[in-house]
């Protein structure tokens, strides 16, 4: 149980810490064992230090699904909401029969469909992922709101001992399905305890298989049991038949809450044995060529946008500018390899100091729903940050160094002349050319207008986006970056040396 | 009636409904209460030290710090600290010319000293990595930020052409004093960055003065409320890739200082110090032409101090 709880609110914490004073470092302790995301690292990465999932595969093989009742944040959850709904009501749990076909077809669903290039299945049925999805759409708001409210009533005193933190919306969908997921989990654990897990749950139901053959498991010794059926009622995952005398280990989750509540030692693990070994499911994913379809959708138009700016004294430009592809992160190395391998737990949401990841919604494809991406009206990508490739926990995002990073291409800087401020209201701008790290963006003098005007290098252009996001034109952007569906490398920017000037040399007024 | 009042007025009720109001003329009450004597200069260009010597320095020659705060009074120091980059590239105004100011400001019995900036990079890791958080956290100021709207609160600006109003951060409003510190650099879009072009930062809704005639916006906006004092910080000085740079290569060493009440001379100084004409930059004109202050160094009283 301690354990248990080590880990939901450590990995609570990750989520919410909204003003980002966790090392990076800190996600890779209890992300390690999380099953599905560690399972598509490794097999990205096929290294064993993304290989939690082979640990939860042995724990299982030894012990039955201790992963469920102790790593896995959304059944620690459903078990505190279930401690919590004991406490409102005296509920007691009764053995159910096992819903195994249910179980199964939707193991097999999102097997077949995982087999066949998509993880859309594991996206939208992963405990870990629901759970962070959960926590960065609707928690993290929440948080975000009571430290802003506690930090304005302190600083109407002038105490500025904590600030307001920036919150930049939330991308609708993944909002209701957030609240949706929650909602039905938090149902069934309120009325049922482990139901969600022992039904619906992909994971669950392998890891329940697999614990089919596990070395020890939990049984009755009849010689011992009394049946007088406590084991039965404190049993969440409703799997202790105490009429019979049996225990459906496949669907016990391994909480050892019949140990302490039997008076009489009758329930103890007992030594199995199985001389046939089974593997976890290595699938080959280079293989899979996953076509994505494309979602066309709008730079700068966003609703967002048009509510932030209230004053407004010219006419808005024209051209609609069009992005063919949404930018994946940086260290993802291509929109494939991007929407693979990504579970859309939305950790990187989370982490992403400056914002720009954000909730997709179809800009990936249906495939790809939820899966975030570089949004760069909500922010850009800063130039030496890699946190979100530090924390991705499923291989997503790789792990990438700060240098490396610099040259990362994920995009390049397109101009639309039609749409900038230099050009339709003939005054001087440069937001676009301050803001860009790489200067492959500068103001040069354009004869036309006499003014200095925006002129793009694209080889030294990293795609980061914060020209686009500084661009102050409405509701289009004069400038923004067009997805690399694979990222290029692009070339360090030359400096050439300057002249230091003299210091015995007079002032020159 | 301020927010600050509103607040302890309605004690918990209401909470984070944002009181939306207007500051109109409040500022008169602060104004005008810095004539110069006589016998000080109107403007203190100093060279060949460290930034926190030739600011002592400087700050002399214009009747010491307690010609501007005076016991007892709350002190706004806004730098430069726009962007994420370390003290070497120029981006930022240099930390210990900060230092130098707040404790000034303390020395002068100054109650509080708030520092802030409205960055353009994500704001903690501007203040931590310009070394300016360090330098105001060894000085005793306390350092704000300047990263969410509620901060801000919309002012009217009377004589502004294009800029009508802006939305201010607080703390610019409600202290006694204002001490500007920009540092000298070039701009891609204002062409220089000083003075004037810093206070920007103090303002939350910067697109609407790119969208609007970005020179004619800066000149605006300096017609509200001169800084009580600007210190030009031209130490280290970004010579191109302005205002972010994009490496060490484009930051010359000048070892320089500017200081004045009059953020129009000093930014025409600045102008002529970068190797520019104060004439081809716009916004120094305009506020010319505005009476914001006088871009005419020969009418100016001028210390010129060599270290
Ligand atoms: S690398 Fe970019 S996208 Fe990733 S966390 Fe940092 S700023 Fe966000
Ligand atoms: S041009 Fe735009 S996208 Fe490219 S590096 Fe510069 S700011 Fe980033």
């Amino acid at each position: 149980m301690i354990v248990a709880l080590a880990f939901l609110l450590s990995i609570t914490i990750l989520f919410l810490d909204i003003t980002f004073s966790l090392p990076e470092k800190f996600s890779d302790y209890p992300l390690y064992l999380q099953f599905i995301p560690s399972l598509l690292k490794y097999l990205s990465l096929g290294t064993l230090a993304a290989a939690g999932f082979l640990v939860v595969i042995v724990f299982t093989l030894l012990f039955g699904r201790v992963y469920c009742s102790t790593a896995c944040p959304l059944g620690v959850l459903q078990d505190i909401i279930s401690f919590i709904s004991k406490k409102i009501k005296k509920r007691k749990y009764v053995y159910k029969k096992p819903l195994t076909k249910t179980r199964y077809s939707i193991l097999i669903v999102t097997i077949l469909v995982f087999l066949s290039g998509s993880v859309i299945t594991f996206n939208l049925l992963d405990p870990y992922s629901n759970f962070g999805r959960i926590l960065s759409n609707i928690f993290q708001p929440i948080v975000v709101g009571i430290n802003n409210t506690i930090a304005f009533f302190l600083e109407s005193f002038n105490l500025y001992w904590i600030y307001p933190v920036e919150f930049r919306g939330i991308e609708i969908f993944s909002l209701l399905f957030s609240i949706g997921v929650f909602g039905i989990v938090g149902w069934m654990s309120y009325k049922h305890g482990r139901l969600y897990c022992n039904t619906i749950c992909p994971v669950g139901t392998f890891l329940g298989f697999i614990s089919k053959f596990s070395l020890f498991k939990i049984g009755i010794t009849e010689s011992n049991c009394i049946s007088c059926g406590v084991c039965e009622r404190v049993c969440k995952a409703n799997c202790i038949d105490t009429d019979n005398s049996s225990i459906d280990f496949e669907r016990c989750i391994a909480c050892f809450n019949c140990f302490t509540s039997c008076s009489t030692e009758a329930i103890e693990y007992q030594f199995r044995y199985l001389p046939q070994k089974k593997d976890g499911p290595i699938v080959n994913i280079s293989k899979r060529d996953f076509v994505i379809k494309s979602a066309v959708y709008f730079v700068g138009a966003s609703a967002v946008l048009k509510a932030q700016k209230k004053i407004e004294v010219y006419k808005e430009n024209e051209i609609p500018v069009i992005r063919e592809y949404a930018v994946s992160p940086p260290g993802s190395v291509s929109i494939n390899n991007f929407t693979d391998n990504c579970t859309a737990c939305h950790l990187c949401v989370a982490a992403c100091p400056t914002h720009v990841l954000q909730p997709s919604f179809l800009e990936y494809g249906l495939l790809g729903i939820m899966q975030p991406r570089m949004d760069y009206i909500k922010g850009f990508c800063n130039y030496d940050c890699v946190i979100c490739s530090q924390v991705c926990p499923s291989g997503a995002i790789l792990p990438i160094k700060q240098e490396s990073k610099k040259l990362i291409q994920l995009g390049i800087a397109k101009f639309e002349k039609d749409n900038c401020i230099v050009y339709t209201q003939k005054t001087d701008c440069g937001a676009c050319a301050e803001h860009c790290p790489t200067k492959a963006v500068r103001m040069v003098l354009d004869p036309e207008v006499n003014k200095n005007a925006p002129k793009i290098d694209e080889e030294i252009c990293v795609g980061c986006g914060a020209c686009e996001y500084a661009c102050p034109t409405i509701p289009y952007k004069a400038i923004y970056v067009k997805s690399n569906p694979s990222h290029l490398t692009a070339k360090l920017p030359v400096q050439e040396e300057l002249e230091q000037p003299d210091l015995e040399e007079d002032f020159p007024f | 009636m301020k927010r600050r009042e509103f607040f302890i007025k309605s004690a918990v009720a209401g909470l984070g409904t944002a009181a939306y109001l207007k500051f109109g003329n409040n500022f008169d009450l602060f104004a005008n209460t810095k004539t110069a004597p006589d016998n000080i200069y109107d403007l203190v260009a100093i060279k060949g030290g460290e930034a926190d010597v030739m600011f002592n320095r400087a700050i002399n020659s214009l009747g010491g710090m307690k010609r501007f705060v005076k016991p007892n009074q709350t002190v706004v120091v806004k730098p430069n600290i726009g962007w994420d980059v370390s003290p070497e590239r120029a981006g930022n105004t240099n930390p210990k010319l900060v230092k130098q100011i707040v404790k000034e400001c303390f020395d002068a019995g100054a109650k509080d000293v708030y520092v802030f900036d409205n960055t353009c990079d994500n704001w903690t890791k501007c203040y931590k990595n310009s070394g300016i958080e360090n330098a105001v956290k060894e000085a005793k100021g306390k350092l704000v930020s300047g990263a969410n709207e509620s901060y801000y609160q919309e002012i009217a600006i009377p004589n502004g052409k294009r800029l009508k109003e802006a939305k201010v951060h607080e703390l610019v409003l409600n202290s006694d004093v204002f001490i500007n510190v920009p540092i000298l650099k070039n701009h891609g879009g204002a062409k220089l960055t000083v003075a004037m072009k810093n206070l920007m930062g103090v303002v939350w809704d910067r697109g609407y003065w790119h969208r609007n005639d970005l020179h004619q916006c800066i000149a605006d906006y300096a017609t509200l409320r001169q800084p009580d004092l600007n210190v030009v910080d031209a130490y280290y000085v970004m010579k191109r890739n302005g205002p972010r740079g994009v490496s060490e290569a484009d930051v010359v060493t000048m070892k320089s200082q500017l200081i004045s009440t009059d953020m129009v001379a000093v930014d025409a100084a600045a102008a002529k110090l970068f190797g520019f004409d104060p004439n081809d930059i716009d916004h120094i004109v305009y506020a010319n032409q505005m009476n914001v202050g006088t871009m005419d160094l020969t009418k100016l009283k001028i210390d010129r101090i060599s270290l």
